[in-house]
């Protein structure tokens, strides 16, 4: 990870980037500007304002002082030009997909994408006549076959969630040059501590800001980062939809991002010693982690990103849902909730919290096996959170051991 | 459960009605009450409040006490500790403290008859020989403000039992990351919760530990009684900002450790005070004291007058000009003109508060940005 000289420090970077040294009443932090609209002295000054002379804030829906802050502040961590907040992750990708795709255009997916945004697509976009393709995650083959001269964007995530699959995003975005699509990747759970995609071509970056960026369970956000020509019509259609974050939550995401070095150097560890310690139960059928060797992507997550952040997921050995749902049920340090990047541990069996409407077939399709369950680690102590899971893994192996032998 | 997770967990109950995994912010001035005389677990938001009670169990499990009590500021709840003397009772302090501290022990506490002794805490012989049959309690920092001195708080606290009197710390330097003071014999920890407990230089509050019920009542008494409690908002931003604390006070210790090291090479420098220096003259019991860094407060003083050293404090690009202390951002300031304008001149000067001496809170930026920007505004001198 060689840096430019002068490039600061990611940490200094997180907590001064975007601010005025000298602020509104010489405060040392930034104000939380909650108005609504913004006067103008004279009628002079609203033209110059439309005249685009003078570059200050004129309604709450367009722009706020703290979200211009926090959006320097998010380009600059993503090596990006300019940054767009919205008031969700979800908000983010249609807010930028709205403003790029019209009648006609089509839309390509690796299929291990948040299930939320695909079906924003297929269910909705379809609606005004954009199509929507999806192939086989990391087959760049299948996506390049699927591009037709109607395909005006290439979509993934990466990681992607709950598998942890890693694109090869250099060749992902060679191929939206190739054939002159855009490419968006989806880095929430990578972070830009991990892997910064803009680097290697990539056109669009986006987070649910939700996560590691706010990193403290506590308020929702969306930001795309990019090129700013490019971005200009999806910020105007954002002052159009309206969309916004709010001005409270944006200094909570503010006051998060100052310590976004320190925790993700934490995530990354929690994910990787439970990871090794999971991988190494008897109980354990397998692990879904870029930091381990048996992971199918482990030599291209090593050599593209600097960790591999704290969701590991896994699959419990000779578990039905029910023995896997007790084990989710017997820890007693993560929470059960959907989620993940804040300071306390969560946990979830996908089959239950988001796939649970779904027939076993398209379970099996999608690659959610009863048996899986996603940790999404916090910060505490890697040493609590294996003593928490080696008990909930015991406790239910003794019953499943117990019951089998009353059979 | 280890340090970190109890900052994370202990105090951060699961919301029982909506199952939030952050505990809802409790802004009610006041409690819907079972029945005429039939109290509730809350009343009044002066007397108690949700969100300021979590905050409370959290401080007192990382302090390894059994209650904790917050305040409007670290004064309101330094004052809360002096209101527990009565007139003709004797203060012995420690010399090397904050000069909010020492305004309020010789302009405040004074005028109800409470006199106020200063004394050498680094020396115990020193602090004892101050004690009389008056002294009542003794109130110490370590380390020490701004001459990051460091007193032996066992030492002290075995002076306090035996003398059958309260020993009370203020730990806002140290925090409970590096030192745990009532694991040593104190009987109260105060902090400044500003400073490293919020971390964000956005909220103000302080905090009162002990370790005794009847000490936390008569304590819990005088703020209920006069009123001066930590905010809802703060409250919920206090909690918030520990959840990081042990990782932004080892990585700041870690920087300051640096840029202390590079201060003392440097020519421009004529003394260094920072405890984890082999050279500072209580390295081995700071050593001793504090597990896992010795602070992110460091002292200097350049070689050159009240003005030269003004100078450099106004000519750093990252360390931004202002007094407290312990946030992400990183802080210069002068004591003679800023933090310690409230001593006396005579006292300043007795105390070795130079105009020379120049005082940093190390945040979280990285070493080398810091240390370059002090590099430069040496220069500009």
């Amino acid at each position: 990870m060689s840096q430019p000289s002068k490039r600061k420090g990611l940490s200094t970077t997180a907590i001064h980037a975007g601010e005025q040294r000298q602020k509104i009443a010489d405060s040392i932090t930034d104000p939380i500007v909650c108005a609504s609209t913004f006067t103008f002295p004279n009628s002079q000054s609203v033209i110059d304002y439309i005249e685009q002379k003078q570059e200050r804030e004129e309604y709450g829906r367009y722009g706020n002082p703290g979200e211009k802050v926090v959006e320097k502040k998010l380009a600059s961590l993503e090596n990006g030009e300019h940054a767009i907040l919205y008031s969700s992750g979800m908000a983010a990708i249609v807010g930028l997909l709205m403003a790029k795709l019209n009648a006609g255009d089509e839309v390509v997916f690796f299929d291990e994408c948040y299930h939320r945004s695909r079906e924003f697509c297929s269910k909705h976009l379809s609606r005004f006549g954009v199509i929507t393709r999806q192939v086989k995650a990391c087959d760049y083959n299948a996506m390049e076959a699927a591009i037709t001269p109607n395909t005006k964007m290439l979509v993934s995530e990466s990681p992607t969630n709950p598998h942890m699959s890693i694109v090869d995003l250099e060749r992902f975005a060679e191929l939206g040059k190739k054939h002159n699509v855009d490419t968006l990747i989806d880095a929430t759970l990578a972070t830009p501590y991990n892997v910064r995609p803009l680097d290697f071509g990539v056109d669009y970056v986006l987070h649910s800001a939700t996560k590691y960026l706010a990193g403290h369970n506590d308020l929702l956000a969306g930001v795309i980062i990019g090129n700013k020509e490019k971005l200009e019509p999806v910020r105007n259609l954002r002052g159009i939809m309206g969309a916004i974050n709010s001005a409270h939550n944006i200094n909570l995401l503010a006051r998060g991002l100052k310590t976004f070095e320190l925790r993700m150097q934490r995530h990354n560890e929690n994910g990787q010693a439970i990871a090794e310690f999971l991988e190494s139960h008897p109980s354990i059928e397998k692990v879904y982690y870029p930091g381990l060797d048996s992971h199918n992507y482990c030599e291209l997550a090593r050599d593209t990103m600097r960790g591999f952040g704290g969701v590991v997921t896994f699959l419990v050995k000779d578990a039905d849902w029910r023995a896997t749902a007790d084990i989710v049920d017997s820890v007693n340090i993560p929470r059960i909730a959907p989620s993940m990047g804040g300071a306390e541990s969560l946990i979830e069996q996908p089959l239950v919290m988001s796939y649970f409407e779904c027939t076993p077939e398209e379970r099996i399709r999608f690659g959610i096996p009863d048996n899986m369950i996603r940790m999404a680690c916090g910060l505490e102590n890697s040493e609590d959170l294996i003593a928490d899971l080696k008990q909930a893994l015991e406790k239910v192996t003794k019953k499943v051991s117990a019951t089998s032998r009353q059979q | 459960m280890k340090f970190r997770t109890r900052s994370i967990h202990v105090g951060n109950r699961r919301d029982p009605g909506t199952g939030a995994v952050v505990p809802p912010i409790h802004v009610a001035s006041t409690y819907v009450q079972p029945g005429a005389g039939d109290w509730g677990e809350f009343d009044y938001s002066r007397s108690g409040n949700p969100t300021r009670k979590n905050l409370e169990t959290t401080i007192a499990s990382l302090e390894n006490g059994i209650g904790g009590l917050a305040f409007a500021s670290g004064m309101a709840a330094t004052h809360c500790v002096t209101m527990l003397m009565e007139a003709g009772d004797n203060i012995v302090a420690g010399c090397d403290i904050y000069g909010g501290t020492y305004r309020l022990l010789h302009k405040i506490v004074n005028r109800n008859n409470v006199s106020v002794t200063l004394a050498d805490s680094t020396n115990t012989a020193t602090l004892e020989a101050a004690i009389t049959d008056k002294t009542k309690l003794i109130w110490i920092e370590s380390p020490g403000n701004p001459l990051m001195s460091i007193t032996d708080i066992e030492a002290c606290a075995e002076i306090a039992r035996r003398r059958g009197i309260l020993i009370g710390i203020d730990n806002t330097f140290a925090t409970p990351v590096l030192t745990r003071p009532l694991d040593l014999g104190v009987d109260i920890v105060m902090h400044s919760a500003t400073k490293y407990l919020g971390g964000h230089s956005d909220a103000l509050g302080g905090v009162l530990v002990v370790k005794d019920k009847e000490l936390f009542d008569r304590l819990y008494f005088v703020q209920n009684s006069t009123g001066a409690v930590m905010s809802p908002w703060d409250s919920f931003l206090t909690s918030r900002g520990i959840k990081t604390l042990e990782l932004r006070v080892k990585a700041q210790s870690e920087t300051a450790l640096q840029l202390a090291q590079f201060l003392d090479q440097d020519s421009r420098v004529s003394r260094v005070l920072y405890p984890g220096l082999p050279g500072h003259p209580n390295h081995d019991r700071a050593a001793k004291q504090m597990v896992g860094g010795f602070g992110a407060m460091l002292s200097f003083e350049v070689n050159g007058d009240y003005h030269q050293a003004k100078k450099v404090a106004e000519s750093t690009k990252i360390f931004q000009l202002a007094v407290s202390l312990g946030a992400v951002e990183s802080l210069i300031e002068q004591p003679a003109s800023m933090s310690h304008a409230s001593y006396d001149a005579a006292d300043r000067a007795a105390h070795g508060i130079t105009d020379g001496l120049i005082r940093l809170s190390v945040g979280l930026e990285h070493v080398e940005d810091l240390q370059a920007d002090l590099d430069q505004a040496l220069t500009a001198n």
